[in-house]
C-alpha cells in the first residue's frame, strides 16, 4: 500500500478523471438516449429506422472499437478530438444505446390505458410522450438505468487505453514502476471503483423501493 | 532513471530491405528458410482446439545436444527442468524485432532466440518450450507464483524489479530513442520535446522517464504501439519513443513513412536481463554461465543476426552483471 | 404490436404525406452526410490499397500468407467463444445461488448475499482479470478471463432474476402458500421458473455484454478476437492495416451480437405466445416495434 499512498495525487487525480468521464458521459447519454427512445416510438419511420439501426450496432460493438473510431478514424474525416473529449464522446454513444433500450422497455411497461387516454383528449404524439408517458416510463427505467451508469462507470477504463490518464491507466503506471506491489495497487485502486459505484447501487435500491410503494 | 552518455546505434545499415526475416533455429546457416512452429500463447483447451491446424516441426531443435540431467547438482532447477525435459517461458507477444507473435501465434526474436539457448544448455529442444505471454503487470507474479521458469521479455533490469525477482544478464541494452515521420526534423533530441505530442505505451518504462525527466512534453499514451504509429501518422502525436530496437522495426517495415530522429541516438540505457525466482542463485549463475559462452562462440551474435540484425548492427556483447 | 401504435393516432392520408416529405427530407440528409464523410475519408486516403491486406498479405510479411492472417482471426473468435461458453452457464449458476441466498430465511446470509452482489457489478472486469492471474495459484489466461467474466456477470444475472422475481404476480406466491408449501419449495419451484422465463430477453441481452467483455481479456494475454486483431496488425509493423482489421473484428462482432439479440426477440415473442396474462406479454403491445 505504501507505493500507493506516495503517488496520492495522481491517484485523485485519476479519480477525479474517472468520475469526469463518468459524469459527463453519463448526463449525456441519458440525453441522448431518451431521445432515441423517443425515435424509436415516433410516427415517422425514418427516424425509427435510424435509432434501431443505431442501438443495434453499439450494443453489438465492443467499446474498445467504438473508441479506436473516435480516436483514430475521424481525424480522416477531419474531426479530430483532443483525447478525453474523444473517450467523452465514445462513452456517451456507446451507453446511449444502452439507455435508450433501457428508456424503451421503461415506455413499453406503461398500462396502454395511460396513453390512449392522453390520445382521446386530443395530445399530440409529442404531448403524449412528454407529459404522460416518459413521465411515468422513467419510474421502472430507473433501475436499469442505473445498471447502465454502474457499467458506464466501469466502462470508463477502457479510455486508459487511449491515452487518458484515469484510474485504470494509472494503475498500468502505478504497476509497472513498483513491481513488488503490485497487489496492493490494484486493490487500492479497486476500493476507488467501489466508492463510486457502490452509493450508485444503494441509489438504485432506495428508488426502487420508492417506486414499488408507488405503485 | 538517470540520463546517460547516450550511446549511438546507427540505423541506416540496414541489411535486409525485405524485413524482419525471423529465423528460428539457433545453428540455422544464414540465408536458410525455416518452416515455422505453431505455439500458442492461450494454454489449455484453445491450444488444443487449433493445434491441429497448424502443425510443422522445427529443423534445428533436433541439433540440441543430449544434455545429461545428472551433471546438475540434485534438486537444482536445472535438474529439475532437465528431467522434466520443458521449460515455461514468458514472453512478450508485441515487441518487434525481440518477441512478437506472428498471425500464427508464435513468437519470434531475439527474446525467443536467448530463451532457446538457455533451453538447449538444459537439454530441452526448441518444441518443448512452452511460450507465455507476460504483459508488463504480470511478469513479477508469473516469476513469483512459478507460473514460468525464466522471463525474457525486453525486461529491463532495475532495483525495484529486484526485490522481487533476480536477473541473469543483461544480454543486450537498448536505449530509449525517438521516430518521427519522415522529413519531420523540428525534434533533433530529447531536448526539443517541450510543448510535443510524445506518444508511448502506457505503464512503460519509456513513458515513464518522459513523465518524471521531460516534465514539459505532453505525454500520450495508448496499449500498443501500432495505434502510437497510427497517432503519429495522423498528426495526433509529434514523435514516438520507446527502446531503440523496438522504434527500428517500425522503421524498417515503413521506410518510406518513419524516421529515427539523430539516426536512432538512444538518450538511457536499458539492460535486458533474464527474470527468474528471487533467491536461485545456482540457476541464475547457470544462465549467466550459458550466456557468456553463447558471447563467446559467436551464436549470441548468429542468434542477433537472425532476428533484429536484420534491421539493426550487430553489438558488442554487454558485460554479465553477476551480483 | 398486434394492437398497433399506441402513442399517436393511426396516421390519415394528410398524415401519411406529410410522413413521406419528412422521410424523404431525413433520408437525403443521412446520404448526404454519409457522401461527405466518404468523401472526406477517401480524401485522407483510408479507401486506399489498406485494404487489400484482407485478400492478400504485404510482400515484406515474412513469409507469411494472407490464410496466416484469416486463420489468426478465426483462432482469435474460437478463443472468444470458448471464454464465452465456459463463463456463461458458470456465471448463470452463481447467479442462481447469489439470489437464493438473497432471499434465504437468515438475514445474515441475506445481507452477505447482497453485499456480495454489489461488490462483484461494480469492479470493473478487466481488474478482476488482472486479479484472477495475479491472485488465483496457477491460473491461465483462460481461467483469469473466465474468473472475470463469472464474478460480474453473476452478479448482473443474480440482479436481473431478482427483479423476475419480484415482478411476479403476488397471486403466484400466495396460491403456492395456500396449498401448503414451504417458502424454499415455492422459491425452487413456482418464482425462480418464472423468473428466468420471464426474464430471458434481459439475460440473453447480458449474455451480449459478456461476449463483448471477454475483449477485454488482451489485459492477461489471451489470445481473443480483438487481441488476436492487433496482434497480426502489429507484426505488420504498419499501422495502417489497423483500420481493415478491427473493421473486420466489429463486423464479426456485431453479426455474432445481432444474431443472438434476434434470438432473445424471437424468445420474448415466443414466451409470449404461450404465456398470455405474465406482464411482458402486456407490455410488449404498447409499442410497435
Amino acid at each position: 500500500m505504501g507505493s500507493l499512498l506516495a503517488s496520492r495525487a495522481a491517484v485523485w487525480d485519476a479519480f477525479t478523471t474517472t468520475l469526469f468521464l463518468a459524469v459527463t458521459a453519463g448526463v449525456l447519454a441519458l440525453l441522448v438516449g431518451t431521445l432515441l427512445a423517443a425515435m424509436r416510438v415516433s410516427p415517422y419511420a425514418p427516424l425509427r429506422t435510424v435509432a434501431t439501426v443505431y442501438t443495434e450496432f453499439l450494443r453489438n460493438t465492443p467499446l474498445t472499437i467504438v473508441f479506436f473510431f473516435f480516436v483514430f478514424v475521424t481525424p480522416s474525416m477531419g474531426f479530430t478530438f483532443a483525447y478525453k473529449v474523444a473517450a467523452v464522446i465514445a462513452l456517451t454513444c456507446y451507453t446511449s444505446a444502452f439507455v435508450a433500450e433501457a428508456v424503451r422497455s421503461g415506455i413499453n411497461s406503461v398500462a396502454v390505458g395511460q396513453a390512449e387516454a392522453a390520445r382521446s383528449l386530443g395530445m399530440s404524439f409529442g404531448q403524449n410522450l412528454a407529459i404522460v408517458v416518459l413521465p411515468q416510463a422513467f419510474r421502472t427505467a430507473i433501475p436499469p438505468l442505473i445498471s447502465v451508469l454502474i457499467a458506464l462507470v466501469k466502462n470508463t477504463s477502457v479510455a486508459g487505453a487511449f491515452s487518458v490518464l484515469e484510474l485504470f491507466a494509472l494503475s498500468k503506471r502505478l504497476t509497472n514502476a513498483h513491481s513488488s506491489d503490485v497487489i496492493a495497487i490494484l486493490v487500492g485502486i479497486a476500493l476507488c471503483y467501489l466508492v463510486i459505484c457502490i452509493p450508485l447501487g444503494r441509489l438504485a435500491a432506495a428508488l426502487e423501493r420508492k417506486a414499488a410503494f408507488a405503485r | 532513471m538517470s540520463r546517460q552518455r547516450p550511446d549511438h546505434v546507427p540505423t541506416e545499415h540496414q541489411p535486409s530491405p525485405a524485413g524482419p526475416v525471423v529465423r528460428t533455429g539457433l545453428s540455422l546457416r544464414p540465408g536458410t528458410p525455416s518452416r515455422r512452429v505453431f505455439l500458442t500463447g492461450t494454454v489449455g483447451a484453445a491450444a488444443a482446439l487449433t493445434l491441429a491446424a497448424c502443425g510443422g516441426g522445427d529443423d534445428a531443435s533436433d541439433d540440441v545436444a543430449d544434455v545429461d540431467s545428472s551433471s546438475f547438482e540434485e534438486g537444482s532447477t536445472m535438474a529439475k527442468l532437465a528431467d522434466a525435459g520443458k521449460i515455461t517461458v514468458g514472453t512478450k507477444f508485441d515487441q518487434p524485432l525481440f518477441g512478437q507473435a506472428g498471425p500464427d501465434g508464435k513468437p519470434t526474436g531475439f527474446d525467443v532466440e536467448i530463451a532457446k539457448m538457455i533451453a538447449a544448455a538444459l537439454g530441452i529442444k526448441a518444441d518443448k518450450i512452452e511460450w507465455t505471454e507476460t504483459v508488463s503487470a504480470n511478469r513479477e507474479p508469473f516469476i513469483q507464483n512459478g507460473q514460468v521458469d525464466i522471463v525474457v521479455a525486453t525486461y529491463t533490469i532495475n532495483d525495484e524489479r529486484k526485490k522481487v525477482v533476480d536477473f541473469a544478464g543483461p544480454y543486450y541494452t537498448a536505449g530509449q530513442a525517438l521516430m518521427v515521420k519522415k522529413g519531420d526534423d523540428a525534434i533533433t533530441g530529447p531536448d526539443d520535446l517541450k510543448d510535443k505530442n510524445v506518444c508511448s505505451v502506457e505503464g512503460s518504462t519509456p513513458a515513464q522517464n518522459i513523465e518524471d525527466n521531460y516534465p514539459d512534453a505532453k505525454l500520450v499514451t495508448f496499449d500498443t504501439y501500432s495505434k502510437c504509429v497510427t497517432a503519429l501518422d495522423n498528426g495526433q502525436a509529434d514523435t514516438v519513443t520507446t527502446d531503440n530496437v523496438i522504434l527500428a522495426g517500425f522503421v524498417a517495415a515503413d521506410k518510406d513513412k518513419l524516421q529515427m530522429v539523430d539516426d536512432g541516438k538512444t538518450f538511457t540505457k536499458e539492460p535486458y536481463g533474464i527474470g527468474l525466482k528471487k533467491g536461485d542463485d545456482d540457476f541464475r549463475e547457470f544462465i549467466n554461465d550459458t550466456l557468456q559462452k553463447a558471447y563467446d562462440d559467436g551464436s549470441w551474435a548468429e542468434a542477433w543476426k537472425s532476428t533484429a540484425g536484420q534491421v539493426l548492427p550487430t553489438p558488442d556483447p554487454p558485460k554479465i552483471d553477476r551480483y | 404490436m398486434s394492437s398497433g401504435p399506441v402513442l399517436y393516432d393511426v396516421p390519415g392520408p394528410d398524415e401519411k404525406r406529410r410522413e413521406r416529405r419528412v422521410s424523404w427530407v431525413v433520408g437525403a440528409l443521412l446520404v448526404v452526410v454519409l457522401v461527405v464523410l466518404g468523401w472526406r475519408l477517401a480524401s485522407n486516403g483510408v479507401f486506399d490499397d489498406r485494404w487489400r491486406i484482407l485478400v492478400e498479405a504485404p510482400p515484406n510479411f515474412a513469409g507469411y500468407q494472407v490464410q496466416d492472417i484469416w486463420s489468426a482471426v478465426f483462432r482469435g473468435l474460437l478463443n472468444t467463444l470458448l471464454a464465452a461458453v465456459i463463463s456463461l452457464p458458470l456465471a448463470m449458476i452463481l447467479a442462481i445461488l447469489l439470489v437464493s441466498l438473497r432471499s434465504a430465511p437468515w438475514r445474515g446470509l441475506r445481507w452477505l448475499a447482497s453485499a456480495v452482489i454489489e461488490i462483484f457489478r461494480a469492479l470493473p472486469v478487466v481488474l478482476v482479470m488482472l486479479f484472477g492471474i495475479l491472485v488465483l495459484p496457477g491460473a491461465s489466461p483462460l481461467v483469469a478471463v473466465v474468473f472475470g467474466l463469472v464474478v460480474y456477470n453473476a452478479a448482473v444475472f443474480a440482479e436481473i432474476l431478482r427483479a423476475g422475481i419480484s415482478a411476479l404476480p403476488a397471486g403466484q406466491t400466495e396460491a403456492a402458500y395456500s396449498l401448503g408449501m414451504r417458502s424454499g419449495l415455492i422459491y425452487r419451484t413456482i418464482q425462480l421458473p418464472q423468473s428466468v422465463r420471464m426474464m430471458l430477453p434481459s439475460l440473453i441481452a447480458q449474455g451480449v455484454v459478456l461476449i463483448k467483455d471477454s475483449s477485454l481479456g488482451y489485459i492477461v494475454g489471451y489470445a481473443e478476437l480483438l487481441r488476436q486483431i492487433s496482434r497480426v496488425a502489429d507484426a505488420l509493423t504498419n499501422a495502417d492495416y489497423l483500420l481493415p482489421l478491427l473493421a473486420v473484428g466489429a463486423a464479426v462482432f456485431v453479426t455474432l451480437n445481432v444474431l443472438l439479440s434476434r434470438l432473445a426477440v424471437w424468445v420474448q415473442r415466443h414466451g409470449r405466445l404461450q404465456r398470455r396474462g405474465a406482464r411482458v406479454a402486456r407490455t410488449a403491445t404498447l409499442v410497435e416495434e
